[in-house]
C-alpha cells in the first residue's frame, strides 16, 4: 500500500521551516545502520523482540547454573561444595535471575514480536520507549549480575525479608545491587507496560474489536496492565530498602521503630500480581497453539477472556496468603484463605477449556503441542498444590518447606517456561523462516518434562517430610537423601534438555541454509493474524494493513461453509497472505539516544554503592540521552527505510512525535 | 475510528498527514501521547499509594533515637513526631500556590488551542514560577525542620516524612523542568502542539492533585 509521497525532505519536515530537519549536526538519525548497528540502534519491535529473547536465553543459562550448583550441593548430606554463605548468594541469585531477567523478559520477548502482528500495526506506540525498554533491562540486568565480582550476590532471599537484609545481617552490597537493579529493570518494565498498552488500545488495525483480539494479546494486555499498577508498589519497598541500607534510614529495623512486617506487604503486594505477570502470557502462548494443533477454534473465547481479567484484578487481593505463618490476625488470614481459594475458579475455568479446545479435536502432537500439553497438565499439580496453601493450616505446616519450592516450580517451570518453549517452536518459522526439527524437538521435550519432573515432584515429599528451604545442607539419616538425590539428577536432565534445544537451533539453521524449504507463510495453517505475513517477517510487517471483519481473521479468509454448512477451504494460505514485497513503507528510524540514555543507568546504580562520582556519570550519560532523544528529528533527514528504496521522504511515525520531552522525563525520573 | 474509516487500508503508524502534526489517527480518536500519559499517572497513583501508606504507618511511631528540641536541649525520642514541627500557615501558602498554578496551566492551554503564542508563553511562564515558589518553600521547610533536629534519620516518622514530601517535591521539580524546557521550544522553529502542552498539563494536575491529598494527610489530620 505505502504511501509514497514525492516531495523534498526540506519541504516536508512538518511545514516549519528548514532549520528543522537537520536542528544541529550532532541530532541526527543513524542512516542505514548496518551489522551490529542495525541491532543496536533499532527500534524494530521484531528486532527488541528477539534481542529481548537472546537476552532471557542467556540469563536462563546463568540462572540455570546457578540452579544446578544448588542441585549438587544438595546431592547428597554434608556436602561442602558451596559454603553456607555462598549458598544463600546462589539461591538468591537464581531466584532473581529466573524471576526477573528469564521469564519475565521471556514475556516481553513474544510481547513484542508478536503483539503488533496480531493487532495489525506497523510497529509498538513509541518504538524508541520500546528500544530504551530493553536497554534499560539489560543494563539493569548485567549491572545485577556484576555483583558477584563486586563482593557478592544478594543473599536474602529473591523476596528478600527484613531484617535478612539490613546492612546488620547482610553486610555486603549484594542487597544494594538487588535494590538498585530491580529498580532499573522495574523502570523498564513500567515503560514497557505504557507502550504495549497504548499500542493494543490505539494500533489496532480497522475493525479489530477488544472481542476480535487474539487470546494471547488479550492475556498480554492484562500482563501489561497488572505490570503497570504493580512495579510502583515494589519501586517504593526497593527506594525504602535503599534509603535503609544506604542513608541510614530504619524503615524495616525493629530496634529503631520500624516495622519488617511493611516490606512483606509492600513486597507481596507486587509480588502476587507478579505471579499472574509471569504466568498470563505463557497461558496466551498455549491458547494459540491449542486451537491450531486440534483444528479448532479455541473453546468458550469470551470466557477465556473474562478469566484472564478477573484473575488480573483477583490477583491483588491474595497477597497475604504468602504471609500466614507472620502473624497478621485471624480476621486477615481467613480473608486472604477465602480469596486465595477464589481465584482458583477463573484458572480452573481457563484449564477447562483448553482441554474442551482439545476434546473432539483432530490433535497433532507436534512439539508444540507438546509444550502446551505440558504446561496445561503441570500447571494443573502446581494449581493443585496452590490450593493446599490456601488452608491456612496446612499452610504454616508448609511454609518455609521444600513443599513451596515444589509449588512454585510448577507454576512457574511448568507454568511459564513450557509455555514459552511451544511459543518458540511455533513461532520459530515466523521470525527465522525456517522449521525448528521435530525429531530433535520431542527429544527436547522428553527431557525437559521427565527431568522437571525428578526435580521437583520429589520436592513435595522432601517439605512434607520437613526439609527446610534455604538450607546449605542436611545430615545424613533424616530420609531426605534419596528424593535430594533423585532432584540433583532431574537437575541436570533440564540442563540436557536446555542443551538439546540450543543444538535444535543450530541444527535447523544449517539444514535450512544447506536445503531451504519454502514454508510459504502459514505453515502450521493457524488462525491468527501474524501468519498473514511472509516468514520471516518482512520489516515493515504488512504489506497493507487488513481490515479486520471475524475474530481469527486469518482462519476465516481460509476457510468457509459449502452448501450443506460443512468447513470447506476457500483459498490456500498463500493466495491469502501478503507478499512482503511492498516497497516505500515509512518506519521509525534507528535511534542512538534509546542505548546511550539506558547505559547511564547503571553508572548511578555504581555511583550511590561505591562513589557518587560514578553517579555523576551517569548522570551526564542520561541528560545526554533526553538531550539527544528530544532534539533529534523524527526521521533521518532525506533516508529512507531500511531496505525499501529510497523515495527521499521523511516521515513523522506514530509514536515518535509522541515522544515529547515530557514523556520522557518522567520516564526517567520515575 | 472515523479517522481510520476514511482511509481504511492505512496503518495507524503511517496514515497521517505530513504537514500538520496534529493528533494521528488511532484506534480510539485519542492520541498515543495523552493516552500514554493518562497510563503513566495510572501508575503512579501507586507509587504514592505506598509512600502515603508508608507515612500513615510511621507517623505516630518515633523510635527511642535521641533528638533535639527547639531549645537544644536533648530527649528521647519517644514522644517526638516530625508534625511537631510543623508551620502550618506556611505550608498552607505555599499550597496555595501550587494550587493556583494549576488555574495557571488551564490558560496556558486555552492560550495554545486558540494559538495566541504570547500568551501561552506567560502562562507557562507563570506556571513555572509558582511551582518553583512551592519547590522553593519545601526547601526552606526542610532546613527549618533540619536545624530544629528532624533530620531524614532521626526517626521512622521523620524518614517517612521526607520520603513521602521529598518525592513529591521531586515531581514536582521535573514538572517545572518540562513545564521550562516546553516555554523554551515556543521560541524555536518548532512551535510545541497544543496537545504537547496539555499532556504536561495533565502531568502538573496530577502532582497538584497528589499534593492536596499528602497535605491533608500529613498536615490537617491529626
Amino acid at each position: 500500500m505505502a504511501i509514497i509521497n514525492y516531495r523534498t525532505p526540506l519541504e516536508l519536515e512538518s511545514g516549519s521551516t528548514a532549520s528543522v530537519s537537520r536542528p544541529m549536526g550532532l541530532f541526527t538519525r543513524p542512516s542505514q545502520p548496518k551489522g551490529w548497528k542495525n541491532w543496536v540502534f533499532s527500534v524494530d519491535h521484531k528486532k527488541i523482540g528477539i534481542m529481548y529473547g537472546v537476552g532471557s536465553l542467556f540469563f536462563f543459562v546463568v540462572g540455570g547454573f546457578e540452579a544446578l550448583l544448588i542441585r549438587a550441593q544438595l546431592a547428597r548430606p554434608g556436602q561442602k561444595l558451596l559454603s553456607a554463605e555462598l549458598y544463600n548468594q546462589v539461591f538468591t541469585m537464581h531466584g532473581v535471575t529466573m524471576v526477573f531477567l528469564v521469564v519475565m523478559p521471556m514475556g516481553a520477548a513474544f510481547a513484542n514480536y508478536l503483539m503488533p502482528l496480531q493487532i495489525g500495526a506497523r510497529d509498538v506506540a513509541f518504538p524508541r520507549l520500546n528500544a530504551l525498554s530493553f536497554w534499560l533491562w539489560l543494563f539493569g540486568s548485567i549491572f545485577f549480575n556484576t555483583s558477584w565480582l563486586l563482593g557478592g550476590g544478594a543473599d536474602g532471599g529473591w523476596f528478600a525479608y527484613a531484617p535478612n537484609t539490613g546492612v546488620l545481617f547482610s553486610p555486603g552490597h549484594g542487597i544494594d545491587f538487588y535494590a538498585l537493579g530491580l529498580l532499573i529493570t522495574g523502570v523498564a518494565s513500567s515503560v514497557s507496560a505504557v507502550n504495549l498498552i497504548v499500542t493494543v488500545i490505539n494500533l489496532r488495525a480497522p475493525g479489530m474489536t477488544w472481542f476480535k483480539l487474539p487470546v494471547f494479546t488479550w492475556m498480554m494486555m492484562v500482563t501489561q496492565f497488572l505490570l503497570l499498577f504493580a512495579i510502583p508498589v515494589i519501586t517504593v519497598a526497593l527506594f525504602l530498602l535503599m534509603f535503609d541500607r544506604l542513608f541510614g534510614s530504619a524503615f524495616f529495623n525493629a530496634s529503631l521503630g520500624g516495622d519488617p512486617m511493611l516490606w512483606q506487604h509492600l513486597f507481596w503486594i507486587f509480588g502476587h500480581p507478579e505471579v499472574y505477570i509471569m504466568v498470563l502470557p505463557a497461558f496466551g502462548i498455549v491458547s494459540e497453539i491449542i486451537p491450531v494443533y486440534s483444528r479448532k477454534p479455541i473453546f468458550g473465547y469470551r470466557f477465556m477472556i473474562f478469566s484472564g481479567i478477573a484473575i488480573g484484578f483477583m490477583g491483588w487481593g491474595v497477597w497475604a496468603h504468602h504471609m500466614f505463618a507472620s502473624g497478621i490476625g485471624p480476621m486477615s488470614v481467613t480473608a486472604f484463605s477465602l480469596s486465595t481459594m477464589f481465584i482458583a475458579v477463573p484458572t480452573g475455568v481457563k484449564i477447562l477449556n483448553w482441554l474442551a479446545t482439545m476434546w473432539g479435536g483432530r490433535l497433532k502432537f507436534d512439539t508444540a503441542m507438546l509444550f502446551a500439553i505440558g504446561l496445561v497438565s503441570m500447571f494443573t499439580i502446581g494449581g493443585l498444590s496452590g490450593v493446599s496453601h490456601a488452608f491456612a493450616p496446612a499452610d504454616t505446616q508448609q511454609t518455609d518447606t521444600y513443599y513451596i519450592v515444589a509449588h512454585l516450580h510448577y507454576v512457574l517451570f511448568g507454568g511459564a517456561l513450557l509455555g514459552f518453549f511451544g511459543g518458540f517452536y511455533f513461532w520459530w518459522p515466523k521470525v527465522f523462516g525456517h522449521v525448528l526439527s521435530e525429531k530433535i524437538g520431542k527429544w527436547h521435550f522428553w527431557m525437559t518434562l521427565i527431568g522437571f519432573n525428578l526435580t521437583f515432584g520429589p520436592m513435595h515429599i522432601l517439605g512434607l517430610q520437613g526439609m527446610s528451604r534455604r538450607i546449605f545442607t542436611y545430615s545424613a539419616g533424616q530420609g531426605f537423601d534419596l528424593w535430594n538425590l533423585v532432584a540433583t539428577f532431574g537437575a541436570f536432565m533440564i540442563a540436557v534438555g536446555l542443551l538439546i534445544f540450543f543444538a535444535n537451533m543450530v541444527v535447523s539453521h544449517r539444514a535450512h541454509k544447506k536445503h531451504p524449504v519454502d514454508i510459504g507463510p502459514d505453515p502450521w495453517d493457524a488462525r491468527s493474524m501474524e501468519w498473514m505475513v511472509p516468514c520471516p517477517t518482512p520489516e515493515h510487517n504488512f504489506d497493507e494493513i487488513p481490515t479486520v471483519t471475524e475474530m481469527d481473521e486469518f482462519w476465516h479468509r481460509k476457510y468457509g461453509h459449502d452448501e450443506t454448512g460443512r468447513l470447506a477451504p476457500i483459498a490456500t494460505s498463500r493466495e491469502v497472505a501478503q507478499e512482503g514485497d511492498a516497497e516505500n513503507v515509512h518506519l521509525p528510524s534507528p535511534s542512538y539516544w534509546p542505548i546511550v540514555l539506558a547505559s547511564g543507568t547503571p553508572f548511578v546504580g555504581y555511583g550511590v554503592i561505591f562513589n557518587l562520582w560514578w553517579a555523576v556519570l551517569g548522570g551526564v550519560l542520561i541528560v545526554a540521552g533526553v538531550f539527544g532523544w528530544v532534539m533529534e528529528p523524527s526521521t533521518e533527514p532525506g533516508g529512507d527505510h531500511g531496505d525499501h528504496g529510497n523515495d527521499g521522504h521523511v516521515d513523522d511515525p506514530a509514536g515518535e512525535a509522541a515522544e515529547s520531552p515530557q514523556a520522557e522525563l518522567e520516564e526517567v525520573n520515575s | 475510528m472515523t479517522d481510520l474509516a476514511e482511509a481504511p487500508t492505512v496503518a495507524p503508524a503511517d496514515g497521517h498527514g505530513h504537514d500538520e502534526h496534529e493528533a494521528h489517527p488511532t484506534f480510539t480518536g485519542v492520541s498515543n501521547e495523552k493516552l500514554g500519559m493518562w497510563m503513566f499517572l495510572g501508575s503512579e497513583c501507586l507509587l504514592f499509594g505506598g509512600l502515603i501508606s508508608t507515612y500513615l504507618l510511621y507517623k505516630n511511631r518515633p523510635g527511642a533515637i535521641e533528638v533535639r528540641d527547639a531549645l537544644g536541649t536533648a530527649r528521647t525520642g519517644s514522644n517526638v513526631r516530625v508534625s511537631e514541627a510543623f508551620d502550618i500557615p506556611f505550608t498552607s501558602v505555599s499550597s496555595f500556590i501550587l494550587l493556583a498554578s494549576s488555574l495557571t496551566m488551564v490558560f496556558a492551554v486555552t492560550s495554545a488551542t486558540r494559538k495566541e503564542t504570547e500568551r501561552v508563553r506567560l502562562w507557562l511562564g507563570t506556571t513555572a514560577f509558582l511551582g518553583a515558589i512551592f519547590v522553593g518553600g519545601q526547601v526552606y521547610e526542610f532546613t527549618e525542620f533540619y536545624e530544629k533536629g528532624f533530620g531524614f534519620t532521626t526517626n521512622v516518622s521523620t524518614s517517612a516524612f521526607y520520603t513521602l514530601t521529598g518525592f513529591h517535591g521531586v515531581h514536582v521539580t521535573v514538572g517545572v523542568l518540562m513545564l521550562l524546557f516546553t516555554l523554551g521550544l515556543t521560541f524555536r522553529a518548532r512551535i510545541p502542539k497544543a496537545q504537547s502542552i496539555e499532556i504536561v498539563g495533565l502531568y502538573w494536575h496530577f502532582v497538584d492533585v497528589v499534593w492536596i491529598l499528602i497535605f491533608t494527610v500529613i498536615y490537617l489530620i491529626k
